[in-house]
Order: structure tokens, then sequence, then C-alpha cells
């Protein structure tokens, strides 16, 4: 059976909607298969704009993974805008993908990356234009299964009603053993239907079905307990994690588009995992252990995207790349390969440390120094210790001193507000450390024209985190500290315009904290606001504080829970929490000494970073029988032969 | 040429500017079309995809000097999004000679497909932009026979001036069109009895009348019926006879040159 396009229908409806380049497809190193060609089919969803979600790597990557394989087609779609959603269903569009422009409900699996929860409305406007039962019971055996992946997946349940299966973790090896269980499941003329298949996934312990486990809840309104209600489902799920990235160079061909979006670069991932051990930082704890790619498959990653892309700058991605243990060399040798060429490299997510400013002295040869970017994290001393940021303030004002000194005139510094045990004290010291910062410049550029901006967002504790117990600031307190904070800098006249502030407001926070802490009650809220017309949440001006709020209080309360009880609630140790039958590796008896060591009276006690020092025992390696893989491994980079 | 004599716009090296370039020692005009569904790509994301084939096709393209670097290409007369073009033109300029035919090759392979390349030659002397006189559409229009069509055309053809009024940057702006259009006339779809298809050609002005500004002066003054969703291909750009109504080929001079 053959798959029709939606595009003969879509294309005379294009020119009255905005940006239609985003409906298009038609990038270069997109890939186009036979419908019939392929055994099982896929097609991958990140639930945003297309301008946010085509450069979206992990999107990227298990698309060309997928179409790799001969038997298997993937196709991508994106969330459309509201103007086409009306558009879409005036003329009674479903959601397409923009490869082949094949309706998403023709696929064997749609598989939606969340790399945050404020796209939950926007999985349901797709399911819905797609023709797919929102819920999952109501689904048939010719209905996709629906899957989500991406780091919220790590606590699905406030969407488990609306997906089939949740994945955690590195996604590369995992599709390919599900593309094998629904093909083998096809082959063999689909016995037992949709649950057969969906029980088979299950039984692998890799996969989560959520219809599968049956939640029970304490009178007060905590979680009793979280089971299987079926025979052969496991306990517990357990995340995925990819080693020898080196044998994964993805993405071998990206996708350039021809839309503008938000990233225009090639991306190489150098590391994956971070050992830092920040407490608040989810990425960090859910992607352990720490995998480096080598020197070697660095450069020639670069060397093949730069050729294949035609992009004019690299991206040298982790979480923190400046921890590569190879990244001093890393840095110079592309800087000698890329000299003259008008490439640029670039190195986000840097730590506070001088020796980032030889490395970005390095990044910048012949090229602008413009801005810099630290990220602190918490305004005072004491509070970095909390969250385990351990950066003095002589780190930061030598690091600023030596980036002003070498011609850079803009310190970016990166703050949060609503820390555990955080007073309005603490958050006045980021005002009194921009000063210092500006105060050093000054000093050490002997220039006026130096200037610094701070950035603070609110802090949403997270699944799988120390502070995953931590009661999350009100949004009230929070707005109001940060108005104190502003108020403060700008009352002195001598940094008025030298210190700039960027901050959103703090309900958006509160709602991001319902999803991400949620259980599978929040799904209520989720369809309500969906209803009710919310789509977009992760853009301010789509995102409607007071639909949540009034939606929550509707569908929460008569459950007797609330906003609060999910957001600014302290949990206890011996509550059940959402995601505690996922297994992300981490030990939830060292998370909560961590939590513990984080708010002890005597002052917190900090963690060290397990790839210099003993092991911290987290628990990822030996429960999931994985290792460190760092280097150094020594080598040099050949010089490139000349075109 | 700056003060000291230095040619950095033309890209001779200015050892005082930050990244200082090679020389550019050869400049090549293009022409290109938009094909299907690649019409609804904008000026500005053809320029960034046209760039990186660019770099794709290794190309020793030259760079302005400076903090920011940009390729040297200049583009004339681009077509609004959703037009459909068999006739835009580019230039650039490089740094080595090349042989234009293998230039367009090399081109059109790094570009994607509806972005083609369909000629390459030396640039001699004189303004590209200055050559781009006037422009030859075709728009069908499904929906409306060639009978509905022809009234309203006649009725325009008969009028000394028609104000339109578009959309511009800075808010609506109306202007004549009458002016600028040096024929128009009426087919039928030999394929589609319900399609009626606009010869159109128009001088080039300021601004420049697009095949919507004259659909928008059919309807609202002509009578023209509504139908399904017009769409417009540019056939040729390039200079204007006006006792003809012919458009010729703007690059004819290079190659002549050649």
């Amino acid at each position: 059976m053959s798959v029709e396009s939606v595009f003969p229908r879509l294309e005379p409806l294009l020119p009255s909607v905005s940006k239609p380049i985003q409906y298009i497809g038609g990038e270069l190193n997109s890939t186009v298969k036979d419908w019939d060609s392929a055994r099982v089919r896929w097609a991958l969803m990140y639930p945003d704009a297309y301008e946010v979600g085509l450069p979206n790597q992990g999107v990227q990557i298990l698309y060309e993974v997928l179409n790799e394989r001969d038997d298997i087609l993937a196709e991508r779609t994106y969330a459309v805008m509201p103007d086409m959603e009306k558009v879409m269903r005036e003329n009674d569009i479903a959601q397409f993908t923009v490869d082949a422009h094949r309706p998403v409900a023709a696929f064997d699996i749609l598989g939606v990356s969340f790399a945050t929860e404020l796209g939950y409305t926007n999985l349901l406007t797709a399911l819905d234009l797609a023709g797919i039962p929102l819920h999952a019971v109501d689904r048939t055996e010719d209905d996709p299964i629906v899957l989500a992946g991406g780091h919220s997946a790590f606590n699905p349940e406030p969407i488990a009603d609306f997906v089939d299966a949740a994945v955690l973790g590195d996604g590369e090896e995992v599709v390919l053993a599900i593309s094998e269980v629904i093909g083998e499941w096809k082959d063999e003329g689909r016995p037992g239907g949709r649950d057969e298949l969906l029980a088979r996934l299950a039984a692998s312990g890799g996969v989560y079905i959520p219809k599968f486990y049956d939640v029970g809840y304490l009178p007060d309104g905590r979680i009793e307990k979280t089971a299987p209600n079926r025979e052969g489902i496991p306990w517990t799920v357990a995340k995925h994690t990819l080693m020898d990235l080196d044998d994964w160079p993805y993405p071998k061909k990206p996708l350039v588009p021809l839309a503008e979006t938000v990233h225009e670069r090639f991306s190489v991932e150098i590391f994956r995992g971070c050992t830092r051990g920040c407490r608040f930082c989810q990425a960090g704890m859910i992607t352990r252990p720490v995998r480096e790619r080598s020197l070697q498959t660095i450069g020639q990653m670069v060397d093949n995207g730069l050729k294949e892309s035609g992009f004019e700058e690299v991206g040298l991605l982790s979480l923190s790349s400046a921890d590569h243990s190879e990244i001093g060399d890393v840095a110079q040798q592309l800087g000698d390969r890329y000299e003259g060429t008008n490439t640029s490299l670039s190195l986000p997510s840097t730590r506070v440390d001088a020796f980032n400013i030889t490395l970005a002295n390095e990044f910048s040869r012949g090229g602008r120094r413009s801005g810099l970017t630290f990220a602190p994290e918490g305004g005072s001393e004491r509070l970095r210790k909390v969250i385990n940021k351990m950066v003095s303030e002589e780190d930061l004002i030598r690091t600023v001193a030596a980036a002003y000194s070498h011609g850079w005139r803009q310190v970016k510094l990166y703050f949060m507000c609503g820390l555990p045990t955080e007073t309005d004290e603490d958050v006045l010291q980021i005002g009194e450390l921009a000063k210092r910062v500006i105060e050093t410049g000054r000093e050490v550029s002997g220039r006026k024209d130096i200037r610094c901006t701070v950035s603070i967002g609110g802090f949403v504790p997270k699944s799988h985190t120390p502070f995953q117990w931590a009661s999350q600031l009100d949004h009230e307190t929070t707005d109001e500290r940060l108005r104190k904070l502003r108020a403060s800098v700008q009352s002195d006249k001598r940094f008025g315009r030298a210190i700039g502030f960027r901050y959103h407001d703090g309900k958006p926070g509160t709602i991001e904290g319902l999803l991400s802490r949620g259980d599978r009650r929040v799904g209520r809220v989720i369809e309500a606001v969906w209803r009710d017309g919310g789509r977009f949440d992760g853009w301010s001006e789509h995102f409607s504080y007071d639909r949540w709020a009034e939606r929550a209080a509707e569908q929460l309360v008569p459950l007797g829970v609330d906003l609060d009880w999910f957001t600014t609630r302290e949990r206890d140790y011996d509550e059940v929490l959402p995601w505690d039958h996922l297994d992300s590796g981490l030990d939830r008896e060292w998370l909560w000494e961590d939590w513990q060591d984080a708010i002890d009276p005597e002052g917190a006690v900090e963690v060290e970073d397990c790839r210099w020092t003993p092991c911290f025992d987290c628990g990822v390696c030996p429960q999931m029988d994985l290792d460190i893989q760092i280097g150094p491994t020594g080598q040099k980079l050949l010089p490139l032969s000349v075109v | 040429m700056s003060e000291d004599g230095s040619t950095t716009l033309q890209g001779t090296p200015n050892p005082e500017a930050p990244n200082p370039q090679l020389p550019i020692v050869q400049k090549l005009r293009i022409r290109y079309a938009k094909r299907g569904r690649l019409r609804f790509t904008s000026h500005r994301d053809f320029g960034r995809a046209f760039e990186r084939a660019v770099r794709r096709a290794g190309l020793p393209i030259g760079y302005s000097s400076g903090f920011t670097p940009h390729p040297k290409i200049s583009y004339a007369g681009a077509s609004p999004t959703g037009a459909a073009s068999e006739a835009e033109y580019l230039e650039i300029g490089v740094t080595r000679p090349l042989d234009p035919r293998e230039v367009g090759d090399r081109l059109d392979e790094a570009l994607p497909d509806g972005l083609d390349v369909l000629d390459v030659v030396v640039a001699t002397p004189g303004a590209l932009a200055d050559r781009l006189e006037g422009s030859r559409w075709s728009i069908r229009l499904p929906g409306l026979s060639a009978h509905e069509v022809e009234g309203p055309v006649e009725t325009l053809l008969s009028r000394d001036e028609l104000l339109v009024e578009r959309m511009m940057k800075k808010g609506p702006r109306t202007f004549d069109i009458r002016a600028s259009i040096v024929a128009l006339a009426t087919e039928a779809d030999p394929d589609d009895a319900t399609c009626a298809i606009l010869d159109l050609v128009v001088r080039h002005g300021t601004p420049s009348v697009r095949p919507d500004d004259v659909l928008v002066g059919l309807r609202s003054e002509c009578g023209l019926g509504t139908g399904l969703t017009p769409v417009a291909t540019r056939l040729a750009q390039g200079p204007l006879d006006a006792t003809t109504g012919s458009v010729g080929d703007p690059l004819a001079h290079d190659r002549d040159a050649s």
C-alpha cells in the first residue's frame, strides 16, 4: 500500500501562511525513500517550530542512523505554527512530514524528542492534526506507536496518557533495536495486535510502556506505588548509554536548511556526559558517565561536516566543552588547520577558569573578540557550594581580568534565582559580583567601554538530581528578589550603563516545575490547557500563565492536590517519586546524601569530579556496567590536503 | 579607492585591516532558476544557501576584509518569495581565474535540487543590474478560464493609470502599475481549459511591479474573479525592447566578449 503526499493540496495554501519555507523540506542531505522499500517506517518529531527543531542534534543523528538501514525509512515532522494549524484544519490536511509530505498517521512509529517539558502541548496538536487518538488506550493497531525520548523522557509521567512508550538515554542503538522488534512483529502478521507489540518492547527492560504500570495514591495525595499490571513487565526500566562514541561519528551528513534557524552552524559533540556534579543540572546527572570523542575523530568530523554542509562555523558541543582531556590540543590544532579559511570555531559551555581565556583566544585568532560567557550560577560563594559549582569569587575575577586584558570587551554571566537555601542576600551578591567585574575590567584594560551582561533564570528542580526533593521558589518571591537586585545595581551611578540585566518573570518556571516533577495526574492539566488553546508554551508570546494556573486548579484540586503541591512542596526521603521506577543508573541513596550535603546547616559539602579524583559512588558505572572513556590520546591532527 | 591608494573594496589585501584577504582576479555572472517547492525560498534564504554551496563547491571565493569578512557575492533583481523563476542573476568575485562552465557544474551540484545554475559567464565591465531593465512573467491562474480573464486584461490595458496598494516594510504604499506594463496578453492552458495564463512584460522601476501587483489591479479595478492560488514564473530578465516588448539576454554582452 502506498501513501499519498499531501503536498499537492498543501502547495496552493502555502502563500497564505508565514514563512512557508519551513514546511517544504528539500534540505541538503535530506532523504526521501520509496515507501514500499521499507519494512519499518519512523516519523521523527521535534515538538517545536522548524527553526528551533531542524538544528536539533538528536533528531538529525537518529534520522541518519535509521535511514542508513535499507529496510528502515525515517522522515521528520515539526510543530506547525498556529496560522498553519488553522489552515490545515480548514482544509482537512493532516500532520505531515517535511521530507515526502506523507501523513504522520501512516508511519509505524512516531518518535518525539523532548528537550523541554514545554513542548507537551505541541505533541497534542500534532497527534490531533495527524488523526491519532490523543490517549494511548484509544489507539488501534493502525495507529503509529507514539514514543517519547529526550531528557524530559526521564520523567514521562505527565504525558503517560498520551504516549505509548518512552525511552531513556542515548537513542542511537535503541532505535535500531525497536525497529527490529517492530519489523519482526509485522513480518509475523502482527500477532496479538498493538498490545503484543508493546509487550515485546516492554519485556526488553529498555522501553517504558506507561499503560502497563498502575500508579496508586495515598490519601494525602502522594504516590503509594507504581507497579506493573501484567505478566512479563519489568519493575524498572533502564536508560540507554552509547559507548565508544568514535564508532558513531554522526551526523555525517548534516541537514542544511534553506530556512533560517536558531543555530546556523555545524556542531560536533566532543563528549557526552558530565561529572562536575552540579546539583541542579539534570543533563549532567542523567548522561553519565563521561565518554569522549578522540582528537582524531573530532578533527575528521569537523572536516567532513564542513565539506558536507558548507557551513562557515563549527560548534564544539558538550555539557562543559573545556573539560575535554585534550581540549588545548583540539583548539590549537583546529585553529592551525582553519586559519585563513574564514571558518570560525566556537566553544559553547565554558567554565569559569583562566585556561578558558587561552582557549577562547585560540578560537578567535584573527577574528572578533566581542563577548565571553561564564556561568557561576550562584551569586554568593556559599550558594555556589550548595549547588556544587566550585568557583570562588577570586577565580571569577582572575578569569574576567584575563579576558579583558586580552581584548574582550563584554562578559556575560549566567545565574539562577531560587536555588535551595537562597536568601535575598545571596541574590544581591550577583550585583556586587557584576560591579567587581566591571571595576576589574576598567582597571586592566584602561577603558571605559567595558560591559557585563547578567542573565538570570529561575531554578526549576528536575527529576534524577539531588535537588529532586527540593522546594521550588514561588514566582512571586523570585520576581521580588530580582526586583531588589536590579534596584541595588541601578542605584549605583558608577555602573548604571555598564551592567545589563536579562531575566524573564518567574511564572513560566512554575509551570515548567509542574511538568518536570509532575505525575500522571498532571496529564489532565496538559490536555485541558491544550483544549483551551495552549500552544508553544516555550514561547513567551504564546505562553499564558493564567491559562495554566486556572486549568491546574480546575483539574487538580478535585484530586486533593494543586500547583503548589507539585512545585513549592519539599519532598521527604520516603516519598515515592513519580520517576522512581525509571532507572538513570544513579543510586537513590547517593542522590539523597548529596541533597543532605547540599543543605547541611554546617555549610554545604562539596563533591569532586570523578575524572580526576576517586569515584564518588553515584552508582552509574557499577549498576550499568559502564566506565569513563577519556583521553588523552596524545595524537596529532594531520594537515588537510588542499582541495 | 581609499586615500592611501589601496583598493580594499575591490579586495586588495589591506595589511592594516583585520583579516586581510586575497585580491579578486575574476568576476563571474551567474543565471539561476528557482523551481518547484523551492520557489518558497526568500531572497535571504537563497543567499545563505548560495554561500554554503560556494563553500561546498570549494570555489576560491573572495572575501571582504574587516572584522566580519563577507564573501563577494552581489545579487541583482531578486524575485519575490513564492514566485518561481528561470532568470535570476548574481555576480561573484573569485581569487583565481576559473573556467565558467566548471564553476556552473560544481555550483549546481552543491545546491539543493530546485535551485539550479543555468549559465555562468566571465563578467565584462558595466554593472549587471543596469542591464536588467525588464522582466517577462508567466502567471498561471487556475480556476479562471481564458475567457474570464480577457475582459479584465482589456480593461487594464485601456487605462492610463492604475493605482494599487502594497504592504511595504514601512507600511502600505500606493503606486501606479500601468506605466510599467509593457505588454499583457491572455492565453489558455492547452492542457487545462479551467486555467488561464497571463503573459506579462514589465519595465523595472521603483518599486518594480510584481505579478501580485498586477493581479491586485486586475481584481480591484478590472473585475477579475478570485480563482485558485496563482503561480507566477519569471521567464526572462534583461534589456527591454519597449517597441517589440521583448526581454533580451543580459549576459549576451559578456558571452560575446569571451
